[in-house]
């Protein structure tokens, strides 16, 4: 690493892609993580793009999200009810982990593992819901990977592909939080110089798991 | 090296942009909830993703404060996606209409009021 100043701007970058060093200016274990949400944004949008096609496609009507996912409690069903409390659920665990990432550089330890366990348990909580709305789909809607009563046969199998792979990575998340919160609290990164950006690092892969639900939620449910 | 400390900043600005998440979910919502249809319905869809997608990568992920090799690093590639989503956006067209010139109008289930 060398000592002298970093360029801004463009500048920058070409010096920062110059020369035998270090490219980015952030701990390796960040820049990979990185990495890897870019190849996991292409894979999502391989998803997407996918589901757009057999969309555009097909013949027979696309059945509508804002029918299929509605809820009632007791009385009229309310449109994608569900989907909206999923999503205000996984924008408070965003939030709940930007503070755990700050308390963490503050290299308050108690605070950074209550906050983590609050967004995995909100994280699980949203699993949870996915759960109860997939368990409506198959059961009660009688929706297959292969056709549904609504439509488009596409749509069964679209639907379980996305949501089923974006649940995964919030099921994956959860763990990964888990372990890292558990390891904040037992002084594991003391012993290691007292280094907290393992929780930004954790908190990418999460905000992450958010942002793709933004476009999930914009593409399939709303469109 | 800049990021040597990390990435502090006050805590004021993550509750903004949590509120602000919060306000565009809601907006986003209401889209579905007061039946915007046609191309209000899709302009508004996109507009509060892009917005709610921004803040996530730019406040929560802390790319507003990267470095610029970083950031041109982890946002061009995606460009790429856009391309594949106009070849199968033609596609898609092309098989749609490969299916109704097969198997003519009569494919068509009586159309439903959105498409």
């Amino acid at each position: 690493m060398s000592e002298a100043v970093l360029n801004p701007g463009l500048k920058g970058v070409a010096s920062d892609f110059a020369g035998e060093k270090q490219a980015f200016h952030v701990p390796w274990g960040k820049a990979m993580m990185w990495i890897f949400l870019l190849s996991d944004t292409f894979i999502f949008s391989c998803f997407l793009i996918s589901y757009m096609k057999v969309r555009i496609s097909t013949t027979d009507p696309w059945p509508l999200p804002s029918e299929v996912f509605a809820l009632s409690f007791g009385g009229d069903p309310i449109p994608l009810i569900l989907i909206a409390i999923m999503t205000f659920v996984l924008i408070t665990s965003s939030g709940t982990m930007a503070m755990a990432v700050n308390m963490g550089y503050r290299k308050d330890r108690t605070k950074t593992f209550w906050l983590m366990v609050a967004t995995a348990a909100l994280g699980a909580m949203f699993v949870g819901m996915q759960a109860f709305e997939w368990t409506k789909l198959i059961v009660d809607e009688g929706v297959r990977p292969w056709g549904n009563p609504m439509g488009a046969a596409q749509f069964g199998s679209s639907f379980f592909m996305i949501t089923g792979f974006h649940g995964m990575h919030v099921s994956a998340g959860v763990i990964y939080l888990l372990v890292v919160a558990f390891r904040v609290r037992s002084g594991f990164y003391e012993k290691r110089g007292g280094n907290y950006e393992i929780v930004e690092i954790a908190g990418l892969y999460w905000h992450f798991v958010d942002l793709v639900w933004v476009f999930i939620f914009a593409f399939f449910y709303l469109w | 090296m800049a990021s040597q400390e990390g990435q502090q900043h006050p805590l004021s600005i993550y509750f903004w942009i949590w509120g602000l998440l919060f306000v565009v979910s809601f907006f986003s919502y209401m889209v579905d909830y007061l039946h915007l249809q046609g191309n209000l319905r899709w302009t508004l869809i996109l507009i509060f993703m892009f917005v709610k997608a921004g803040f996530i990568v730019a406040i929560f992920m802390h790319m507003k404060w990267e470095r610029l090799a970083l950031k041109l690093a982890i946002l061009l590639p995606p460009i790429a996606i856009l391309v594949f989503i106009g070849l199968m956006a033609i596609e898609g067209d092309y098989t749609f209409l490969t299916r109704i010139e097969f198997f003519g109008e009569s494919a068509m289930v009586p159309e439903s009021p959105h498409h």
